[in-house]
């Protein structure tokens, strides 16, 4: 491996793209362009090596490939492609990914034009100083509009896309030229300090079940070296360095690490939590004197309750838990019981996204049956005392006369469709608190943005909008800041007694809406009992809205003789392991089944 | 529960009267042939082509019901019953033959009641001397209904004329006889309902059964109503339906002793109180179910259900029997509560308590008197009200 590479010949990119637009397959053909894999070793999408991350056509962690490219220059480049995470569930992560390259490729499906993620993502490499060079992609489909995507490019993201590179990564037309324009049009790293104290970017890390944890590095000043002891400063961790090596994509070991590269490093780092995306590394013994800007621990926003739906599965789930943390330190979790769930976990996520695929890779890797309760997020409440707390779970408000106001997280959301959409679209904001901040057409496509109360949006949010826009709109969003809003803790009552896992905090505007739809929906999962049974829901005294069901009119067999004894008992049997199954609230008995209908969230 | 029923003072309370209420023993026989199957019967009834070798089928009753007699030794018998299928298809002879057997293998009481099972066409109304004269003493009709179009949707050989003249013919000849009803039917409004009821009590001795519609699985029926071409009355109409009846029968003067079955105070069918009593009976041919106890075990038997099958069965071995299992305490304890609960006597609290070793849980009990579905009869007696009745499974459900 050709060590000392001179910065001129170094070009740190990523690519950022929507989802579906191709930035995988891009990623693929330059890969298999400079023969970083065997045709082979070459498994579609090569970066993506989650199983649920090629699945859904989503990357979840950043992974960096090192590509070797002999230009039309007869030079050699080394080009350090850093995939990025491309959903907003995980922008700190993409801003951590942009800081360390020096440009990057946007790439725009030449049919479908600029989405919501695109904007979000090249907004970030804008803040990030990188050069960009747009990408079309797909311009060999016969519904390319390549002139228009062009113009919405200027149009919208207000950058030059006269010559912008044409290519369909699919059959391989154009790759040649992006390599060029990498080389040519995008900037080598700025000129580090090569004896300067060691300065490094913890880009990424994960864990690996043979290394343990590796870290992606950007080196800044300096060198990095096997057997250095280094210092995460952020955290003030210290560790002697295991290994130095570069992904070509496949792990491959080289002696030291220079200014301008990309690489990773082990040093017996026992948890990913022990490291901190963006964190600056240096030298134990010579230390930098200045962090690198930006750095901060990633805050969960969403949270809901994850329990067994076998309640022996509970000690599994924890396990679970705790292994899936190793290699994920930004979602959270401390155990919480309920007294319609039993035992599980209140956790913490980045966003939907990142709920979903915890959600998703517990039951699938681990091969746990999981309720999820309905999604909630932090509020700030603050006490008549002046104190403040955080409340992540509605079932611990605390008493409303001690409670001075509650602040809710907002976001600011971008939401592209085609216009046809626009009106159902801006209703659909203007119900969820939604305060429009812009609306811009390119087109027959609309641009609208809003802020929103992050509360409504985890509530079937882009459910909605995926069925109002028949799934042609793109939404993405960004954390604004916390407002204090007019917030009540709605009760929901079973027959007058409260049951506490269905209680929600929501404002008090909606309140009415949600209390009717929680009643109708219990109204239908709890099946008629010997009596009548009231469903409120309330707001502190308060009844908002109210169900009731039936009492149970008629059950009775009409023919029971000697030959029917049997069959009889063996229903009987079943209707007593069926109540066996059900969780008792007062006089009340509701089947399991009705709890995860009710609280799971809905879709 | 419907505010009306309460108010009515007449059905309020179910007929109660301190019977002995000593199970008896009964034996069932079961001819399992019909002419034509119902579309809603789910029972075990087959049609044949070739006429049946009824002497052959005799044989075998015969020889069945030795062998249950020795699983029964000492039992004195309060009743019989001839049930099927179609048991007015057998030749007099054959019944004949049957209680002789019987007869000779236990003791049977003098006043014990001999029902058979018949259907009013004509051809089996021609029997009926026959029947008598072998020692029936009771007929149950299976009339279904008191007018032709809903006799034929239910599929039905008879029209309301022949049931007329079967019902006239079976009066003069038995002491005893009852007949069925089938209601809840298709298009049945309360109103419809309650004329055809009425005329039926007139017509009726001192028995009824009514029936509410039941969609059965593995009947035409079921398939009809799967496909959404045969509605049934819902569960308000149903509802309604059966709290006419109960008022409608009391003020006649046949009030419900069991969901299902009406008579006058003493007229109870004895057979099928044994079954709701939880008491012994050998259940014989095809199909058939028995409960019997020996070697300190109650068992439940059950029988091999196709004719042919269960006949060579006998001819070699005896018996049909496919089933021979020893009940648990707790599975006894359950059929004694959910056959028991089924009557307006209520359920013997401390026979059940005795054979479960445990007591029905107070909390259960006091929500459901609560919620006004069952009453004490005096210490050692449990029973639905009218309203628990309609609820029953449940009741029993809450209280097992």
């Amino acid at each position: 491996m050709p060590a000392n590479t001179p910065l001129s010949r170094i070009r740190n990119f990523s690519i950022v793209a929507h989802i579906d637009h191709g930035k995988s397959t891009l990623a693929d053909r330059l890969i298999q362009n400079t023969g970083g894999l065997e045709i082979r070793d070459m498994k579609e999408q090569v970066l993506d090596n989650m199983d649920i991350e090629r699945e859904r056509g989503i990357t979840i962690k950043a992974q960096t490939v090192r590509l070797h490219y002999t230009a039309s220059d007869g030079e050699t480049y080394v080009l350090n492609l850093i995939d990025t995470p491309g959903h907003v569930d995980f922008a700190y992560e993409v801003s951590r990914s942009l800081a360390a390259c020096d440009g990057a490729l946007l790439v725009v499906d030449a049919a479908q034009g600029v989405e919501a993620q695109t904007l979000a993502n090249v907004y970030l490499a804008l803040d990030n100083d990188l050069e960009i060079v747009p990408v079309l992609n797909k311009i060999d489909l016969p519904a390319a509009e390549p002139d228009k995507v062009k113009e919405q490019i200027e149009d919208v993201i207000g950058l030059d896309a006269s010559d912008a590179v044409m290519i369909s990564a699919k059959s391989g037309l154009g790759i040649e030229d992006v390599l060029e324009a990498i080389v040519k049009r995008l900037p080598p790293p700025s000129e580090g300090d090569r004896s300067a104290p060691l300065k490094a970017m913890l880009v990424d890390s994960w864990y690996d079940v043979y290394l343990g944890v590796v870290v992606l590095v950007r080196i800044i000043d300096g060198e990095l070296k096997k057997g250095q002891q280094i210092r995460m400063m952020g955290t003030d961790a210290k560790y002697p360095v295991d290994r130095v090596g570069v992904f070509t994509p496949k792990m491959v070991l080289v002696d030291a690490l220079g200014p301008g590269e990309l690489g990773f490093i082990t040093a017996s780092i026992k948890e990913v939590a022990d490291t901190r995306v963006g964190d600056t590394i240096t030298d134990e013994k010579r230390p930098t004197d200045k962090m690198l800007p930006g750095f901060k621990p990633a805050q969960p926003v969403v949270f809901c309750g994850l329990f067994p739906v076998d309640a022996a599965d509970f000690d599994d789930l924890r396990a679970a838990m705790g292994k899936l943390r190793l290699n994920d330190a930004s979602f959270s979790y401390e155990m919480e019981s309920s007294a319609a769930l039993g035992f599980g976990f209140r956790c913490g996520f980045l966003g939907l996204l990142h709920l979903e695929i915890v959600q998703e890779r517990l039951s699938r890797e681990f091969d746990l049956d999981l309720i999820a309760t309905a999604p909630s997020v932090v509020y700030d409440v603050t006490m008549t005392n002046g104190n403040t707390t955080q409340l992540h779970n509605p079932a611990d408000m605390p008493d409303v006369v001690k409670i001075d106001h509650i602040a809710e997280p907002w976001i600011t959301a971008n939401i592209l469709t085609p216009d046809d959409y626009l009106g159902p679209i801006l209703q659909l904001c203007q119900e969820r608190r939604g305060i429009q901040t812009g609306l811009s057409y390119v087109g027959k496509r609309a641009m609208v943005s809003y802020e929103l109360p992050l509360n409504e949006v985890v509530f079937d949010f882009y459910d909605r909008l995926k069925s109002i826009s028949k799934g042609y709109a793109s939404f993405d969003y960004q954390m604004a800041d916390y407002r204090e809003g007019d917030l009540v803790k709605m009760s929901i009552l079973v027959n007058a007694e409260p049951v506490d896992a269905l209680s929600m905090l929501v404002h008090r505007t909606q309140a009415e809406k949600r209390g009717r739809a929680m009643c109708e929906k219990l109204k239908e999962l709890i099946p008629n009992h010997l009596f009548k049974i009231p469903i409120q829901a309330a707001i502190g005294g308060k009844v908002i809205a109210r169900e009731t069901i039936s009492a149970l009119r008629k059950d009775v067999t009409a023919k029971c003789y000697g030959g029917d004894a049997t069959r009889k008992r063996k229903l009987l049997e079943k209707q007593k392991e069926g109540k066996k199954r059900m969780r008792q609230f007062g006089k009340v008995e509701i089947p399991q089944e009705a709890f995860i209908a009710a609280l799971k969230m809905d879709g | 529960m419907s505010t009306s029923l309460l108010e009515a003072p007449r059905t309020n309370v179910l007929p109660f009267k301190p019977v002995p209420t000593d199970p008896g023993f009964g034996v069932y026989v079961h001819w399992p042939f019909c002419a034509a199957k119902c579309p809603y019967c789910d029972f075990n009834s087959h049609v044949r082509m070739k006429p049946v070798d009824q002497a052959r089928y005799a044989a075998a009753f015969e020889r069945e019901l030795a062998e249950m007699g020795r699983r029964s030794k000492g039992e004195r018998v309060t009743s019989i019953f001839l049930g099927g299928g179609t048991p007015s298809l057998m030749e007099p002879a054959t019944v004949g033959i049957i209680l002789n057997a019987i007869s000779n293998i236990w003791t049977v009481a003098p006043d014990a009641e001999i029902t058979l099972e018949a259907n009013p066409s004509s051809v089996e109304a021609n029997r009926f001397r026959g029947y008598r004269s072998a020692g029936v003493n009771r007929v149950s009709l299976g009339v279904q209904a008191l007018n032709d179009r809903d006799l034929r949707r239910l599929g039905r050989l008879h029209d309301v004329e022949e049931a007329l003249r079967a019902i006239g013919l079976a009066r003069e000849i038995f002491p005893r006889l009852s007949f069925d009803l089938i209601y809840a039917r298709p298009d049945q409004t309360v109103a419809g309902w309650e004329a055809e009821l009425a005329r039926a009590i007139d017509l009726a001795a001192d028995h009824l059964s009514l029936y509410q519609l039941t969609i059965e699985e593995g009947t035409a029926f079921h398939a009809l109503h799967k496909a959404g071409k045969l509605i049934v009355p819902d569960g308000d109409l149903s509802a309604d339906l059966y709290e006419a009846t109960q008022a409608l029968t009391a003020a006649k003067g046949l009030p419900a002793y069991e969901i299902s079955n009406h008579a006058v105070p003493g007229a109870e069918s004895r057979h099928n109180l044994t079954y709701w009593r939880y008491g012994h009976y050998a259940g014989v041919g095809p199909g058939a179910h028995g409960r019997l106890s020996w070697d300190g075990y109650r068992y439940a038997t059950a029988n091999e259900a196709l004719p042919e099958t269960w006949l060579q069965m006998v001819e070699d071995w005896d018996h049909g029997m496919v089933v021979e299992e020893a009940l648990s305490i707790a599975e006894q304890a359950d059929e004694l509560l959910l056959m028991g609960l089924r009557l307006a006597e209520g359920v013997d609290l401390k026979r059940w308590r005795e054979l479960s070793g445990r007591v029905i849980d107070p909390r259960s009990e006091r929500d459901l008197v609560e919620n006004g579905m069952v009453e004490r009869l005096g210490p050692e007696r449990l029973r639905c009200t009218p309203a628990g009745m309609m609820v029953l499974d449940a009741v029993v459900a809450d209280l097992a």
